[in-house]
């Protein structure tokens, strides 16, 4: 709890990573509070993923520091893991396990005190009854974001990092999707950075975004405010703007 | 250490074996073929005038031994790669999982797979060409022991190798058995060996089994000092394999080599 009274879950300080030459993620601070959903901004390669990936612990930081719940994620990185969890589209489950097999096995990960029986409730949670017996594998896109996702809420997060958790999802279950999350994080409080190419979803889910390009953070406000800032009709907008020509947004500021 | 998330690594494996048939396959059907092989060639051997050597004793023992050796390697690297085919290392190693932990259960896997297939092989033996590895009594027990550490030792050096250069090495796994084979004075005494070879032999633990294994057949006898240094060498190359895969596993992380392994 900070002086102001408001629960920070996570601090990220001047932050960097560098692959060879290039500067990935170039020196970038944020926080986000308790129960607020962060949208990560920004075209291929701006650095997002890498963001996520260091805050998930995949990935070392060459600079800076990340808090989380308070406590340097370095020193504590397990501990710390346990009480957050992590969605992506590009990590799957395994296919060759049965869908009731990958729950147990994460909620064993996660330390969860009956495992089996948040099983069972994660499985009544996303509806997942029809599938329980059924391989990974065969399920389809849609069928397998709803496990990932249920594998992401198995441990009930107070920290969630969801890197594009509805690519290749169809309108109609993003939406189920972006409801799930909403609806979780509301009624637990917890804080959920958010990384995604679908402005409307953001402008949706957000109470705060973040624009990254080639590693800084360019601009930090509300999705419906900072297009009007800036001129543009909608985060869309913006965006291109910033894909395409990102100096520019120093001429406007 | 969590007992819990070893359990689970362990449960990962035990899940994808327990319904397929080719995996279960796998397990059984290169031992009992070898041994069939070899059972079929030692008798024609014995039957052609080699009954003086021992042949089914020498090398039945030393195709069951070396397996021995090959499983509890295999029961580490093929689970970990099973992990990195169905891209799975991401989630795994973005949740509280350590990677002690993570070793820890396959250490289980190939504990679990290797008495599968060992139980096998030493019941055809039995069955099939009255061979029964229980000769050698109490001494099984420290070949045994020499065997499953140095296994691991070459499972978890190999699994490093792959954590650090991607599943295009994994060749490594089918290769590097056969690399040190020649060396480990398994089916010839090390004395055949030419002997600047020799020394290379020396630094293998698992040429003491086989040399051990050779000398009670032989001379009914067993050389404790060189079974001690046998230990002491398994027990230096595990530390030491612990030690490479630590090593491996932060420049994973620093090189972000967890996320690459999905395009490699």
């Amino acid at each position: 709890m900070t002086q102001s009274g408001i629960e920070k879950i996570l601090e990220v300080d001047n932050l960097s990573k560098t692959y060879g030459f290039l500067r990935a993620v170039d020196g970038v601070s944020f926080s986000i509070q308790k129960g607020e959903i962060l949208g990560l901004l920004g075209p291929n390669g701006a650095g997002k993923t890498t963001i996520i990936n260091m805050i998930a612990g995949l990935l070392e930081k060459d600079g800076g520091s990340i808090k989380v719940f308070g406590k340097d994620f370095s020193k504590n990185k397990s501990e710390i893991l346990s009480r957050m969890n992590f969605a992506a589209a590009y990590a799957q489950l395994p296919g060759n396990l049965k869908v009731k097999e990958n729950l147990l096995i994460y909620a064993m990960l996660y330390d969860s005190p009956n495992p089996r029986e948040a099983v069972k409730n994660i499985i009544a949670d996303f509806g997942l009854y029809e599938f329980t017996d059924k391989k990974t594998g065969f399920l389809s896109s849609g069928e397998q974001s709803r496990l990932v996702l249920a594998k992401a809420l198995i441990n009930n997060p107070e920290l969630l990092l969801l890197d594009e958790p509805t690519a290749s999802l169809d309108p109609s279950t993003s939406e189920q999707v972006r409801s799930r999350i909403m609806n979780y994080a509301k009624e637990n409080g917890a804080s959920v950075l958010w990384t995604s190419h679908d402005m409307c979803e953001i402008e949706k889910v957000c109470g705060r975004v973040l624009f990254l390009s080639r590693g800084k953070i360019l601009l930090e406000g509300h999705p419906k405010e900072l297009p009007v800032r800036y001129g543009k009709k909608n985060l869309e907008e913006l965006f291109i703007m910033i894909a395409r020509e990102p100096l520019s947004i120093n001429h406007v500021t | 250490m969590s007992s819990k998330r070893i359990y689970a690594i362990f449960l990962r494996q035990f899940f994808l074996l327990k319904r397929s048939p080719s995996r279960i396959m796998q397990i059984f059907y290169w031992s009992l073929l070898e041994l069939t092989l070899w059972g079929i060639i030692t008798k024609y051997l014995y039957a052609i005038g080699g009954e003086k050597f021992g042949f089914i004793t020498v090398i039945l023992g030393t195709v069951i031994f070396w397996n021995f050796f090959t499983r509890v390697m295999n029961g580490i690297t093929i689970s970990f790669l099973e992990d990195i085919w169905s891209r799975n290392l991401i989630n795994l190693f973005a949740s509280p999982l350590r990677v002690g932990e993570y070793i820890a259960g396959l250490l289980a896997v190939s504990i679990m797979q290797t008495f599968l297939a060992i139980g096998a092989m030493v019941l055809a033996a039995w069955f099939f060409f009255s061979y029964s590895i229980f000769q050698f009594g109490f001494l099984l027990i420290p070949f045994i022991f020499i065997l499953f550490i140095s296994g691991w030792a070459l499972g978890i050096f190999t699994t490093a190798v792959i954590l650090r250069f991607g599943p295009s090495v994994e060749i490594l796994v089918w290769s590097i058995p056969t690399i040190i084979m020649p060396f480990s004075a398994i089916f010839y005494p090390l004395e055949a060996l030419p002997t600047f070879l020799r020394p290379i032999s020396y630094a293998i633990p698992i040429s003491y089994v086989f040399e051990g294994m050779r000398e009670v057949v032989h001379k009914g006898t067993f050389n404790a000092l060189s079974l001690a240094i046998g230990f002491a060498l398994s027990f230096f190359f595990f530390f030491a394999a612990i030690a490479v895969l630590f090593v491996m596993y932060r420049m994973a992380l620093r090189k972000g080599l967890f996320t690459r392994f999905m395009t490699d």
